[in-house]
């Protein structure tokens, strides 16, 4: 019996939306993809050239990082040693400006998952692809999937075009909710805003940086709006937000939640034992310091050993070697992080396909 | 504990309170509903006057959005941080078993009873026709 090890967060790529999509899109879209030269739609926030995008040893000959299901296999499951994994598209059909163009782009990806990686290894499962851009059509899309057991959860960009605990998006966590399906809020960018909440950075490495505050906004967002008391199954990952920012996060919260909460009266709980409760978090990266009494501080600084998420972002290149596990994890953690957790977390996820 | 005279009821009018000094200890005593209750003038966190705390319903909610209020002027909320703490028994909002403000029994008496004693009242004439709120500290 081999080692139960689930990948909670790796990125094949769409090749093109003219050559990869192509066969899954409808007439109209087949029409306008071509006649309009519609193709390398790569999110702003990962262009696939960049090095983070992908590991040296993770680039196929041609093609981007993770577009060859081979190439993923052998690095996901034979070099990395997982058992399972949850694929994670991150593509432009989240962030275009046309709802219908969005759902025609994220229907297709979702399709192609479906026959071209879900259906040829059975270790694969993925997140939903939905327009958020029009939440009637996310939900329209998360109904059509919700059959499907390999789809375990719904994939948002950590910065689109509003909060994600607005009752805008109820819709969407209502049917997250329904069909146990997490919310997973993954690093991307639709470019709306500028990354920084004070405007644009100069810098890559600065955008990279400030996601952890889009994620602690949106955090923030879905508990004072209610939205885990109102979907109280609602479950939420964060996913390639770094962790260790999460205490200081959990004690200001909770600070402020004491002397404001009359803004907010449905928050019934202290927001630290509400993210126990609805949020994991995957552990690539981790980004604490390098000794094992700083890395036990932060998880005992956390409360919860059920937060934790085992992923190694392929093929984004967060570290190098073939452990994704960053160090000086107490070893409590590690085993739950690779099995339990993310059964709980994606219930959905069944170890036999 | 002794039993204080601390005011005619008459000084405190209802939505009102009076600070008083009882041993060194200076104490808040609150009129609100028709009734008086008195806590320590300190809020557990930082120290702030809670005479000053503004006084206001006990406020929960069902659902985002709709807004539930019961025991109008009951709830204290700290001047400095707003912190929320129960006017009858000093529990606060938040943590109502581990932080709390202290509080003391009340009791409302008329100056013919008072008369009988015994009480620590130096500082105050009592009259049989009027009533007082005692405070046990």
């Amino acid at each position: 019996m081999p080692v139960t090890r689930i990948d909670c967060d790796i990125h094949p790529a769409v090749g093109g939306t003219r050559t990869t999509l192509l066969p899954y899109l409808d007439d109209h879209w087949k029409e306008q993809v071509v006649s309009r030269a519609i193709d390398g739609l790569d999110l702003n926030s990962y262009p696939p050239t960049m090095p983070l995008s992908g590991r040296p040893d993770w680039r196929p000959d041609s093609g981007k990082p993770g577009s060859d299901l081979g190439m993923v296999q052998r690095g996901a499951f034979e070099q990395l040693g997982a058992s399972h994994a949850i694929c994670n598209v991150l593509y432009g059909a989240q962030a275009v400006y046309d709802p219908y163009m969005a759902s025609a782009f994220c229907k297709a990806i979702n399709d192609w998952m479906a026959a071209e990686w879900l259906s040829r290894d059975s270790r694969l499962r993925a997140s939903i692809v939905v327009p958020l851009q029009a939440p009637e059509l996310a939900v329209e899309e998360i109904e059509r999937r919700a059959g499907d057991p390999r789809f375990v959860s719904i994939l948002v960009l950590a910065q689109g075009e509003m909060l994600l605990g607005r009752r805008h998006y109820w819709p969407v966590l209502k049917a997250a909710e329904k069909h146990r399906l997490p919310l997973a809020i993954h690093a991307g960018s639709a470019y709306r805003f500028a990354p920084s909440s004070i405007g644009w950075p100069s810098h890559r490495y600065e955008y990279y940086f400030v996601e952890a505050q889009a994620f602690q906004a949106q955090l923030l967002s879905l508990i004072y709006e209610g939205a885990f008391g109102k979907f109280p199954g609602l479950k939420v990952v964060l996913m390639e937000s770094g962790v260790s920012w999460l205490p200081a996060f959990m004690w200001r919260a909770n600070k402020t939640w004491r002397g404001v909460r009359v803004e907010v009266p449905w928050v019934e709980r202290e927001p630290a034992a509400i993210i126990r409760d609805h949020v994991r978090v995957t552990m690539q990266p981790f980004d604490a310091p390098d000794d094992a009494t700083s890395v036990e501080d932060i998880i005992d600084q956390i409360g919860s050993d059920k937060m934790f998420l085992f992923a190694s972002d392929y093929p984004h290149w967060q570290f190098d070697g073939d452990d994704p596990i960053p160090p000086h994890l107490p070893a409590h953690i590690v085993d739950k992080m690779c099995a339990e957790n993310p059964l709980e977390t994606f219930p959905r996820l069944k170890l036999a396909a | 504990m002794a039993r204080h005279i601390v005011a005619r009821t008459t000084e405190i009018p209802d939505g009102r309170n009076k600070v008083v000094e009882i041993d060194g200890r200076d104490i808040v005593v609150f009129h609100v509903n028709g009734a008086f209750f008195a806590l320590l003038n300190r809020c557990p966190h930082e120290g702030a006057p809670l005479d000053k705390a503004a006084c206001v319903a006990r406020l929960t909610s069902p659902e985002p959005g709709v807004y539930q209020r019961s025991r109008v002027g009951e709830l204290l909320r700290c001047p400095w941080h707003g912190w929320e703490f129960d006017m009858r028994n000093g529990q606060s909002w938040f943590d109502p078993k581990r932080v709390k403000v202290r509080s003391y029994p009340v009791a409302v008496e008329s100056g013919e009873e008072l008369a009988k004693g015994p009480y620590v009242a130096e500082t105050f004439p009592v009259h049989v026709e009027d009533s007082y709120v005692i405070v046990e500290a």
